[in-house]
């Protein structure tokens, strides 16, 4: 581990240990950890809902052919295209910046 | 043999001739390009990982074009045709899984490790026994995955080329396997990267052509679309606009379900080739970026699927369908004759053919770093090997997967192609994933742990997959036949009740991790957990481009 340049962290390990470091990954963990029990949440009530509620399921709206189970099939679509945009905003602004400055610290690169 | 290619034997729609000459310019363009990309691979990370160097959005695409398989465009569109609703939520679970390698996986991979899956399972833990664990389950799934691409292959020629013997289907087995060899010789992951991108924008290109050719036919009346799908179909009605017309009739039915909804969800993350993908790009921003234009994509891919399947059951009908020579999945080929001819299903033939070359390609280029990297070069090497030496391996290795694959796409040929994907997924999900998950996250985790989940995890799928009625005993109650693999209904050794293992293996898989790093009394390895950590959410020291 000679690549440490930074004074105060020449591990890996202190790195772990530094207050930065502490924040950035509570930070990705209170964002990801949630965020995946809501969308895999959504998908079983979606599946279950599929399997054992045929009569819900195969109501038609409006008139149309357009079902309840079509909505909430297009629902998962929407869902999963929303989570990944506001992940990826989320993340080049609130994990980018602090994850590359603590990358300069370590591989000792110009800040 | 005489030519069985030239003699249009079982087709009654369309013309092989314009098939051939379609596929053969696919074939020529690419192999064009991949001679091109072929000149800069020097180094092992240049083979391996196309030397890091290409952007988000064009790792999206492949990545795409990686997952897109012919099982998903021809079997998803031929399954909403035929059952409906049920086909629709095979490609629900397919696009949702990719939430789990977004926010989970790819970025942290991409920043542990190097070539494979197995640097980063056992990158804290003990060496060798986890790196040939993991090395086993990524051949595991590649294995299968493959065998299914290549049997479908040999279907789909049937049904597009007009060859119906055997000894022709076999031919063309063998055809694609040359051609797969061929890419990955010569172009390694730049290459292969390069026609999976090509073959993924035809294939987005095609579906929505005839997506807007479906939809303008309705006057962009989705309602109008699903009405005349449900008057086409008198057998199924208006049951084909719910769910249930697959799954719902016992409850058994409904377990094997939400069995193959948790090992759609979790199989994804847990794909080798997939998890390869992460590492041609130069970092974990573009690695985020690859994943997002995955996922809109194959998301917007799936939603044509969707008009197809439904259009294919208005205008073409599950009865034409039924007794095409494909059934199931030349719902998309008959539609694309009865909207355009000749040509458009020549075009949307050669697409799919396209999907299978470059999907198998894909897949033996996963296979074979992963048998040169983990388990020639760093278990019985010891990573005493220079990367030049590493890569002539990987090159002998994929010839050898090559000739396997071929061999076993012929002897395959015929067999349920679905059941085998479905079969990689529930390996992938079960005896990957834990491991994958808990090395990432799990302080305490470690060897015992990771041995255990990972064999206990592939174990586990294999024999209820043997055991279940997929392999023996599953008789169609009308017409007495067999519905399994083994054809002989006096044959009947199933106890497992289910198709899908999943709802076992992947809840077994994680027990067993958890219990075999409970028990074992190895030290955590503070300071390679330190680094891991810390690395995976910095990108310090990560694997950077390649500069040429």
């Amino acid at each position: 581990m000679s690549d440490m340049r930074d004074r105060d962290l020449t591990t890996y390990r202190d790195v772990q240990l530094s207050p930065d470091f502490s924040e950035l990954r509570r930070r990705f963990r209170r964002f990801v950890f949630p965020m995946t029990a809501l969308f895999l949440v959504w998908y079983f009530v979606y599946v279950l809902l599929a399997d054992y509620a045929h009569g819900f399921m195969s109501h038609k709206i409006g008139g149309g052919n357009i079902t309840v189970a079509l909505l909430f099939g297009l629902g998962q679509f929407v869902s999963t295209f929303a989570i990944t945009m506001i992940y990826v905003r989320w993340a080049d602004r609130r994990i980018d910046p602090d994850a590359e400055k603590l990358r300069h610290q370590i591989e000792g690169a110009p800040q | 043999m005489t030519a069985p290619l030239m003699l249009p034997l079982a087709t009654d729609i369309g013309n092989p001739t314009v098939n051939i000459v379609i596929f053969a310019l696919f074939v020529l363009a690419t192999l064009a390009i991949v001679f091109r990309a072929s000149r800069n691979n020097k180094t092992a990370a240049d083979f391996y990982a196309g030397g890091r160097s290409f952007t988000g959005p064009q790792n999206g695409i492949a990545i795409a074009g990686d997952y897109l398989s012919a099982a998903s465009f021809l079997g998803i569109a031929g399954a909403i045709a035929l059952n409906g609703y049920d086909g629709f939520l095979y490609s629900i679970g397919f696009l949702v899984a990719w939430l789990v390698a977004l926010l989970l996986v790819a970025e942290l991979l991409r920043n542990t490790g190097r070539f494979t899956m197995a640097d980063v399972l056992s990158f804290r833990l003990k060496q060798r026994p986890v790196r040939m664990a993991a090395a086993i389950s990524t051949l595991g799934v590649c294995f299968f995955y493959l065998l299914a691409q290549m049997a479908g292959a040999g279907g789909l020629v049937a049904l597009l080329l007009g060859v119906s013997n055997r000894a022709g289907q076999s031919i063309v087995i063998a055809v694609v396997g040359i051609l797969m060899i061929t890419y990955v010789l010569v172009g390694g992951m730049k290459g292969t990267t390069w026609v999976q991108i090509v073959k993924a924008v035809l294939l987005v290109i095609g579906a929505g052509i005839m997506t807007i050719w479906v939809l303008a036919k309705y006057t962009f009346n989705l309602s109008g679309l699903l009405g005349a799908a449900v008057d086409k179909s008198p057998a199924a009605g208006e049951k084909l606009l719910s769910p249930g017309l697959q799954y719902g009739v016992t409850g058994v039915t409904k377990l094997d379900f939400i069995s193959l909804a948790l090992a759609l969800v979790l199989g994804t993350a847990g794909l080798p080739h997939v998890l390869m993908r992460f590492y041609t790009v130069p970092d974990s921003k573009e690695a985020r970026r690859s994943v997002s234009w995955a996922i809109w994509i194959i998301g917007i891919f799936y939603l044509f699927t969707l008009v197809l399947g439904y259009g294919a059951a208005a205008i073409v009908g599950p009865d034409r369908i039924k007794a095409a020579p494909g059934k199931a999945n030349s719902a998309a080929p008959l539609l694309a004759f009865e909207l355009g001819g000749e040509v458009l299903l020549g075009v949307i033939s050669a697409v799919a053919f396209a999907t299978i070359l470059a999907v198998v390609a894909g897949l033996t280029i996963t296979a074979s770093t992963s048998f040169a990297h983990d388990i020639y070069g760093q278990i019985i090497k010891k990573g005493q090997i220079s990367g030049d030496g590493e890569v002539r391996v990987a090159r002998y290795t994929a010839v050898v997967i090559g000739i396997v694959a071929i061999i076993g796409g012929i002897f395959a040929n015929g067999q349920n192609i679905a059941f085998l994907v479905a079969l990689a997924f529930a390996v992938a999900a079960s005896a990957n994933l834990p491991t994958i998950l808990y090395s990432l996250f799990w302080r305490r985790f470690n060897t015992r742990g990771a041995l255990w989940s990972i064999y206990g995890g592939l174990a586990s799928t294999i024999i209820l997959i043997i055991f279940s009625p997929v392999v023996s005993g599953k008789v169609d109650a009308k017409t007495h036949k067999s519905l399994s693999m083994i054809t002989d209904t006096g044959i009947d050794f199933h106890w497992f009740p289910l198709d899908n293992p999943g709802i076992v293996s992947i809840p077994l898989a994680f027990l067993l991790g958890w219990l075999g790093t409970i028990t074992s009394k190895e030290p955590v390895d503070v300071d390679r957990f330190a680094e891991m950590e810390v690395r995976s959410l910095t990108g310090a020291g990560a694997e950077k481009a390649v500069r040429h």
